[in-house]
């Protein structure tokens, strides 16, 4: 059975993209058909994040419009089996995603691609792409930094996936939606300056998925368009590994959520 | 951290106070939630014709719609002041 999961967070920035793009690697590299699809219409990135830019030729609207089909559309990664990209239209307008046209491109990717995971990666805010983005999902991921704006904007779109989707709408009740928080910083938690994972999960209040640690190793894995979960020695690597295998029921200890202690030498002169 | 920050003065413990601010202002943004949209009108012009007799506070009204069993309920709390 294929499942639509969608990456959400209300705020821009804090790491949908990046979390779309190792999730849905994740799941590929554990051998689930996977496409991950970009709903921001008019500012597409994922392509770029997947390392896939320059064999664009058809999008999403391209396939709503009936321009092509899913086939043509479908850009098949290099780097990893199983794994698919659906990129955002750069030029079309919003109003070019309508519930049937997406609900026609999910099911062609279910029934015609036989996908186990759909990726849908949310655009920010609460307007037309986002709420298309969440509407058919089965599962929703929601993308928090620790920091106020993000922590709030991330309340009212777990709002909105509990009255906005259509499980909800056919009374199924709320989908399940955990949270990642991402550019988490274990030593200004420890110093007072950030909210810790347990403020912002009392806040929040939905199960924790993740916690992938503020790290170098995402600006480089953006640069090289490479997802980040495939650098398998760095910490966000290895946090976005443990999430997927989390979000597939595995039951693992949370790391990279204290400091390293250092010693007296460390202490006396920093570093 | 080194040996000089032992020396100065401790900084401030942000963190505690944007979890107090987010704890209030996600709870206030919750109990609107799902709502109709004129809610915040009404409750401002509710405020306007309660301040034309007792002076209350800005707060001192609370509209709350809940749904129960298919029925809407609309709930209105009015603090006076103690006289």
């Amino acid at each position: 059975m294929t499942k639509i999961v969608v990456v959400t967070s209300g705020k821009g920035g804090v790491g949908k993209t990046t979390t779309s793009a190792a999730l849905a690697t994740g799941l590929a590299l554990r051998g689930f058909k996977t496409t991950v699809i970009d709903f921001d219409v008019g500012l597409r990135n994922l392509d770029l994040i997947m390392g896939c830019e320059r064999r664009v030729v058809y999008d999403l609207v391209n396939v709503i419009s009936g321009d092509a089909n899913i086939k043509q559309a479908l850009i098949k990664d290099k780097k990893v089996d199983n794994l698919f990209i659906l990129p955002a239209s750069q030029t079309r307008d919003k109003d070019a995603l309508t519930i049937e046209g997406v609900e026609g491109v999910l099911n062609a990717l279910r029934d015609d691609m036989q996908m186990d995971y759909i990726i849908c990666d949310s655009p920010a805010g609460i307007e037309k792409g986002a709420l298309m983005a969440a509407y058919f999902a089965d599962e929703a991921v929601v993308v928090t930094n620790p920091e106020v704006s993000s922590v709030r904007d991330s309340d009212r779109i777990i709002g909105i996936l509990a009255s906005k989707t259509r499980h909800a709408e056919l009374g199924d009740g709320d989908i399940p939606s955990r949270l990642l928080l991402t550019r988490y910083s274990p030593e200004r938690v420890e110093n007072g300056q950030m909210l810790s994972v347990e403020d912002v999960q009392e806040i929040l209040a939905i199960e924790l998925l993740g916690v992938v640690p503020e790290s170098q190793a995402v600006l480089n894995a953006s640069n090289s368009g490479s997802p980040v979960i495939l650098d398998t020695d760095s910490d966000a690597g290895q946090a976005y590994s443990d999430a997927v295998a989390r979000f597939l029921g595995d039951q693992l200890p949370h790391r990279f959520l204290t400091t390293n202690k250092k010693g007296l030498f460390g202490r006396l002169f920093g570093g | 951290m080194s040996i000089f920050s032992y020396l100065l003065p401790k900084r401030q413990n942000t963190a505690s106070v944007a979890k107090e601010r987010l704890q209030i202002i996600v709870a206030r943004e919750r109990s609107t939630r799902g709502g109709p949209d004129y809610l915040p009108q009404l409750q401002e012009e509710l405020l306007q014709v309660v301040r034309k007799y007792v002076p209350v506070d800005q707060d001192a009204v609370n509209v709350q719609m809940d749904r129960e069993s298919g029925c809407e309920i609309l709930e209105l709390n009015i603090t006076l002041p103690e006289a």
